[in-house]
């Protein structure tokens, strides 16, 4: 089957043996305090925090590098503009433009910012299926539109995906090389354009099917999650963590 | 026959409907269905047997006629609610049924939808399994099913809602023999159930069902065997 793999979600450390509700929850108070915060001593303390999250959950380092790879290619378009457009004190002059101290101070700042949420992001949440965090959403009591956005966006990329991937075979069967002509371009165009309609098409029926089985507008969820002692434990100890990373001098 | 067994439950008057900017698919059609029949529905391709099951279920709407089904009129979507509460219909392609993580979630879907508790949730959801012969599937993803699993766990979907009619199109599409003969089984254990089934395979309408409808141009003939 060709489904999107959520390769951090298999393993078996301790995060991902978790309540998903209290990693959902440790997930956004750290955020919240890692966004909000200008303070350095704060955001090393954070980033080591997320840093020794991703150790304790024992992830593959060399996918987590090409993850933040990613991420870092678009802070890297901060690093070609800020330190040049930020009114400030000037430190040096090349050629007709001019470095502020102060551009360079708030590249950094938004590097590790987006750093340590990103790499708390794949510690607490990535080490959780999909399913596990729509089902703590709603066990959460986050609106049912939000929930449902979250998670049939996923549904939806893996179908879009799949008809991808029956089309691309399609063609492929037939001999279709890409090339650097009009015929390539074409074809790709067809390609994505009967992807997107086919996708539509599918999801229409989809929801057909749910409004056959008395879907009003909301779900109901079968499993209960139970909270257990370690869950409990973990929790505070990483509230406590964020707790004690905000008194910091 | 029976008083009781000649209860209509789907009385379709007069029906003219067509999809946008092509021709009529009917036109004064006219489809009577009472409890306790079992009827096959057979009819080349492009006839509208699966646009009859959408009217039926409310998914399109006619544009002229009038849609009777347990003795009331049904024209807008909200008197089609009670329809699909109560006639169950079971998608031709599996992937357009299933879109829940894994298949007990799925199944319980529709009970919970008709509002059944946690501890009759899951026991209808055991029942079904068993009945369907899918018990050990509960924890499976359903987009992971082999195709021919797909199809037994549509109709679980369906089946778990307790309907007392269905709708099926080409149940038995793709499937090998033995899934077949498990699905004809299923069927005839039942005899409490009235169903309406598109299909091509002659054998399982001969052995499902008593009476074959002919859909052709439009029209319906109902013969009484094949």
């Amino acid at each position: 089957m060709n489904l999107i793999k959520e390769k951090f979600s298999e393993g078996d450390s301790i995060l991902h043996r978790l309540d998903p509700r209290v990693k959902i929850i440790v997930a956004i108070l750290f955020s919240v305090m890692v966004a909000l915060t200008d303070k350095y001593t704060l955001l090393t303390g954070s980033l080591l925090f997320a840093v020794g999250a991703v150790a304790v959950a024992r992830l593959r380092a060399k996918e987590i590098i090409s993850r933040l790879l990613v991420v870092n290619s678009f802070i890297f378009l901060l690093w070609l503009m800020l330190p040049f457009t930020f009114p400030g004190k000037n430190i040096y002059t090349l050629g007709s433009f001019n470095i502020s101290q102060e551009g360079i101070k708030y590249a950094l700042l938004i590097t590790i910012k987006s750093n340590a949420i990103i790499l708390a992001g794949i510690a607490l949440l990535s080490t959780s299926s999909i399913f596990n965090l729509v089902h703590a959403l709603r066990h959460l009591h986050f609106p049912d539109k939000l929930t449902q956005l979250f998670f049939f966006t996923y549904r939806y990329t893996q179908t879009i995906h799949s008809e991808y991937i029956r089309l691309n075979n399609a063609i492929k069967i037939r001999g279709f090389k890409p090339r650097t002509n009009f015929h390539t371009y074409r074809t790709y165009a067809y390609l994505i354009g009967m992807m997107l309609v086919r996708s539509y098409d599918r999801s229409k029926r989809v929801y057909n099917a749910m409004l056959c089985r008395g879907f009003k507008g909301k779900f109901w969820t079968l499993n209960h999650f139970v909270f257990k002692k370690s869950d409990v434990v973990a929790g505070i100890v990483m509230l406590s963590c964020i707790i004690g990373l905000v008194l910091l001098p | 026959m029976k008083e009781k067994e000649n209860e209509t439950i789907i009385k379709i008057a007069d029906l003219s409907f067509a999809y946008p900017s092509r021709d009529y698919v009917f036109k004064a059609f006219n489809f009577n269905f009472f409890k306790g029949e079992r009827i096959g529905l057979v009819g080349p391709n492009g006839s509208g047997k699966t646009t009859l099951f959408h009217l039926i279920m409310g998914l399109l709407y006619p544009t002229e006629g009038k849609i009777e089904i347990f003795g009331k009129e049904r024209k807008v979507e909200n008197d089609f609610v009670e329809v699909r509460e109560r006639i169950g219909l079971v998608f031709q392609d599996p992937d357009d049924q299933l879109f829940s993580p894994t298949v007990a979630e799925d199944i319980a879907f529709g009970p919970l939808n008709l509002r059944k508790n946690y501890q009759e949730t899951k026991k209808i959801l055991k029942e079904t399994l068993e009945t369907l012969g899918l018990a050990g599937f509960e924890d499976r993803i359903t987009y992971n099913l082999s195709y021919g699993e797909k199809r037994l766990v549509s109709l679980a979907t369906v089946w778990a809602m307790q309907p007392k009619i269905l709708l099926l199109d080409e149940p038995t599409i793709w499937l090998d023999e033995e899934t077949i003969e498990k699905i004809v089984q299923i069927l005839n254990s039942h005899p409490q159930l009235s169903y309406i089934i598109i299909s091509h395979d002659k054998k399982f309408l001969k052995e499902t069902t008593n009476c074959i409808c002919l859909m052709d141009n439009g029209k319906i003939n109902k013969t009484s065997f094949l």
